[in-house]
């Protein structure tokens, strides 16, 4: 008997043992990586870098004020697009989970998240750019807020699933409509989860360049103008990166960099702000 | 309630955004005609960023150049999405019949050339290579280093007795289709088992991602050849081989020994290979890069002004614009190229009337 | 239970529609509470299938922008096995081949990390600034740009992947399939870990309890209840990494070798359709190729769907 016992707790440890390393073995090419791309662009990044529009070959003090400006406006408008649109197509599949369309969207959600990002910048190229006549923000912002749609809605529908029925019940109780028990019972109860999985579908699209290659397009000069192209960090990293001059790898290692602190940032931010809002389950 | 709202401000998003994109549309008409937008070609992509900002010093025109690679240049041209095109590879007949809604002309805007690097660590001897082995090393004919066939041009030099790992790009580019195009030139075989294009069906070899991607995998594999751009090797410091000409000479890369290949006859419309060219000092893989503009412009509302400021700009681009190649690692293009070049401007015509005098 | 529910509000709205304009604001509330709520039912019944028509709509507009490449090369395009856009030869097998290898060794070396991760901070420490800096870490895995997953992985990984090959005796090109399902398979471990985590957190405690109360082992409450009860989202998880990996470009193309080949081992260098699409795309100069490219993609979109319909038949199998 207290041999089987030993055995189980060793078991028990082992196991525990076992996910640990895992845990943190998963870590380290992160770290590797990470290390690579701040050794390689921090030194680049300073007042100048930042306020600066991109140079020429052969001219120092280039910067990147123009994409990155641009890639906050088109992630913005991306993330107000695919959110919303996200979450309540999460609900339906999450209260309607038996229904024939909810089986149909959940394929179609799965399937778009398997969608290569470059072939989304085509159909966000024929449905929208082709349409409109040229390039343009908006359409490179509607690409990404497709790629973004997957993880919101699969992330809000598995976290409201879990969420107990007691809940709703409680609510339908009090005599609550059903979109007042969704809005202000559900959807508070699993807000971490909801957020995390939109933190996680912003960080999926920081760093995409196919889709805004026919789409955003790019632009050497400032804009504001979500009807016009407008630039991007990813694409210039894409172009950036792959020039051949030291100058330009200069800028591209830098925007890496900042592409990777803003991230971070955003999950920084994140946090604070779900503290804020003392959400627990 | 967070949802709805969020919804709310979406829409209201997309409406102002539908406003905004009408408004400069048809209101602001100043700005749309002081900005020129292109597409096409990545490999002049650093010269022309740095012609365009010079040029805007002096005149305030803004161009908008994004090197999303030839074919998309094309295609951009083509729906009309863009003012003009880039390209390293001249149309050919069927893409002008079938995919250009009007003719275009061809305008020669900067020529550079391909080189062959390799990584064999115990030879410190320049490799040598003829046409002939360069050919069947790409088509897995020649497999050592040590090949009684590169042994015979390489008489110094310590062939070591590795196996060679070809590699190539994987990507579609301008550089691929100079290589190839140069390959078919010289080489039978290879012209009817694989032809020219910017991607092909490679016989071996692996494939690597761009310039970086085909350096990388060359820097790292002892034995390996590959092809990159004359701008990527000389900034990145990377060995190269000696190409035979037509002639019968040895040559190294250099801007020199790509404007001398340069330097010949170049036909009324602009389109002309520079690869195994016949001058003497000339490197036979080099290529030029082309502008690409409709030769009627009075479409989509096109404006006389901003058509006058295009053309105006090319012109530029072709002549003091020249200045800024030498030192990105570009070939000034020869005296004959220019005048073709200001022959075809003069050709664009706006509403029927030509439009540079 | 629901659609009772919904059925009773809708008649509901439909007598007291005409007579709720006199009676007390209390009862106009509620009406409008009640139209409210059908408003947002038919919204979110039109989020959900507006999802479905633009997958339709993808699936058309790939089927019409590469209609010039069925009709030229029909159904020998996927059993082809030459890829010669020179020739306008378009064969898609070995890239058909490239892409599920790819992606599904990707998450076979993927899942134990993921799970271990969702454990990891689900379960056994979900509090305290080591955990939530791992949690944060994962999760930027998933934001590092994947080109630079490309230039690292062909920098530093591939080396020593060349490496492992030599010792074990395989082919040692380093750059192949191999290298690329690992670079895939670090890539697509947030994607189960974060939901995974969610799901794990989720597990009521009074279960767990329970299953402590009876003399389970933390690793036997794991297995009969922990897994138990999120195994429908950890399978969503799955999927989202097995969507990412099929979708997966510019680090694969980086690593993977790029031959139009079929691959003869899981270390010989190879393509995915994805990676095709992305290398050629920019360049391709004829109307047939870039349709072609883009079949390409249709064809990938029904892998995507077909793949898709397995899984779900397996997480219905295993919930039954």
């Amino acid at each position: 008997m207290s041999v089987q016992v030993k055995y189980r707790i060793g078991k028990s440890i082992a196991f525990q043992g076992l996910t640990i390393l895992l845990s943190v073995l998963c870590v380290v090419p992160l770290i590797f990586i990470l290390v690579y791309i701040i050794k390689a662009g921090v030194t680049k990044i300073n007042w100048n870098f930042l306020t600066n529009l991109p140079k020429p070959v052969g001219e120092t003090g280039g910067g990147i004020k123009n994409a990155l400006l641009g890639s906050v406006e088109v992630i913005a408008l991306s993330t107000i697009i695919a959110v919303p649109v996200g979450i309540l197509c999460g609900i339906y599949l999450s209260e309607y989970k038996q229904s024939k369309l909810a089986y149909w969207t959940r394929l179609s959600v799965d399937i778009l998240q398997g969608v290569p990002s470059i072939v989304i910048g085509i159909i966000a190229y024929f449905w929208i750019v082709k349409p409109m006549g040229h390039f343009s923000a908006i359409s490179g912002s509607i690409a990404l807020a497709i790629m973004m749609l997957p993880i919101v809605v699969r992330s809000t529908e598995e976290t409201l699933l879990l969420l107990p029925d007691s809940l709703r019940e409680a609510g339908y109780a009090l005599g609550m409509p059903f979109h007042r028990v969704v809005l202000k019972v559900i959807i508070p109860c699993g807000f971490s989860g909801i957020l995390s999985g939109v933190m996680l579908s912003v960080a999926r699209i920081t760093g995409e360049t196919a889709p805004l290659l026919f789409t955003a397009f790019g632009n050497p000069y400032l804009s504001f103008d979500i009807g016009q192209p407008m630039q991007t960090l990813p694409l210039i990293i894409f172009n950036y990166a792959t020039s051949p001059y030291n100058d330009w790898h200069d800028l591209a290692w830098g925007a890496s960099c900042i592409l990777l602190l803003w991230v971070l940032l955003l999950n920084i931010l994140t946090k604070v702000i779900s503290a804020k809002w003392k959400v627990q389950l | 309630m967070l949802g709805g709202v969020a919804m709310l401000v979406s829409g209201s998003v997309m409406m102002t955004s539908c406003g905004g994109g009408n408004g400069t549309a048809s209101g602001a008409d100043s700005t749309a005609d002081n900005t020129i937008t292109g597409a096409g070609a990545t490999f002049p992509n650093p010269l022309y960023s740095k012609m365009f900002s010079e040029y805007n010093k002096t005149t305030q025109l803004k161009v908008n150049y994004q090197s999303i690679g030839s074919g998309g240049g094309i295609q951009q041209l083509t729906q009309k999405l863009v003012d003009f095109g880039a390209s390293d590879a001249p149309l050919n007949g069927k893409q002008d019949s079938a995919m250009m809604p009007m003719a275009a002309v061809h305008i020669p805007a900067t020529a550079g050339a391909v080189v062959v690097t390799y990584n064999l660590p115990e030879c410190k001897d320049t490799i040598k290579m003829t046409p002939e082995i360069l050919a069947n090393i790409f088509l897995g004919n020649i497999k050592k280093w040590n090949d009684p066939k590169i042994a015979a041009v390489n008489k110094t030099a310590k062939l070591p007795a590795t196996d060679i790992t070809v590699v190539h790009r994987s990507d579609g580019s301008g550089t691929s289709n100079i290589f190839t195009t140069y390959l078919s030139k010289v080489n039978t075989d290879w012209d009817s088992k694989v032809g020219k294009g910017s991607s092909v069906n490679w016989p071996v070899g692996l494939g690597g991602k761009g310039n970086e991607g085909v350096a990388g995998q060359v820097k790292q594999t002892p034995g390996s050849i590959g092809y990159v751009e004359l701008a990527y090797a000389i900034q990145n410091g990377m060995s190269f081989c000696q190409l035979q000409n037509k002639a019968g000479n040895f040559i190294t890369p250099s801007i020199a020994s790509v404007t001398a290949a340069a330097n010949i006859e170049i036909p009324a419309d602009g389109k002309v290979s520079l690869t195994n060219t016949e001058a003497a000092d000339g490197y036979p893989i080099s290529g030029l890069s082309w502008i690409l503009i409709y030769k009627e412009q009075k479409y989509n509302d096109r404006s006389l002004a901003k058509v006058t400021k295009m053309l105006k700009l090319v012109q530029w681009m072709i002549h003091d614009g020249q200045q800024y190649s030498a030192p990105l690692n570009y070939a000034p293009l020869s005296p004959k190229a220019v005048s073709v070049g200001d022959a075809l401007l003069k050709t664009i015509t706006y509403d029927g009337k030509p439009v540079l005098q | 239970m629901i659609l009772n529910e919904e059925a009773l509000t809708q008649r509901v709205v439909s007598n007291d529609i005409g007579i709720s304009v006199k009676k007390e604001g209390r009862n106009r509330r509620s009406v409008r509470h009640i139209r409210a709520e059908g408003v947002f039912k038919k919204l979110i019944f039109f989020v959900a299938f507006g999802m479905v028509v633009m997958i339709l709509g993808i699936l058309v507009t790939l089927v019409v922008q590469s209609s010039l490449s069925i009709k030229s090369t029909g159904l020998s395009f996927l059993w082809g096995k030459v890829w010669d856009p020179v020739r306008d030869i378009f064969g898609v097998y070995p890239f058909l081949v490239g892409t599920i290898l790819t992606s599904f060794l990707a998450l076979v070396i993927s899942i134990p990390f993921s799970f271990a991760v969702a454990l990891f901070l689900g379960e056994y420490y979900p509090k305290g600034w080591v955990p939530t800096l791992l949690k944060d870490t994962v999760e930027l895995i998933a934001a590092v740009p994947s080109v630079i997953y490309g230039f690292w992985g062909l920098a530093v990984m591939v080396p020593i992947v060349r490496k492992f090959e030599a010792a074990i005796g395989v082919q040692t090109t380093g750059v192949g399939i191999f290298a690329s399902s690992l670079i895939l398979a670090i890539m697509i471990i947030p994607y189960s870990a974060s939901l995974g985590r969610s799901m794990v957190q989720m597990v009521p405690g009074n279960l767990k309890e329970a299953a402590y109360s009876l003399g389970a082992t933390r690793w036997e409450v794991i297995k009969s209840v922990v897994l138990p009860y999120t195994k429908s989202g950890l399978f969503a998880g799955v999927m989202l990494s097995l969507g990412r990996a099929l979708g997966e470009t510019m680090a694969v193309t980086m690593v993977i070798g790029n031959t139009a080949k079929l691959p003869e081992s899981i270390f010989a260098p190879g393509n995915t359709m994805a990676s095709v699409i992305a290398n050629e795309f920019t360049e391709a100069d004829h109307p047939v190729y870039l349709s072609a490219l883009i079949e390409l993609g249709l064809v990938l979109f029904l892998v995507t769907v077909v793949i898709n319909m397995i899984g779900k038949r397996l997480v219905k199998g295993f919930s039954k």
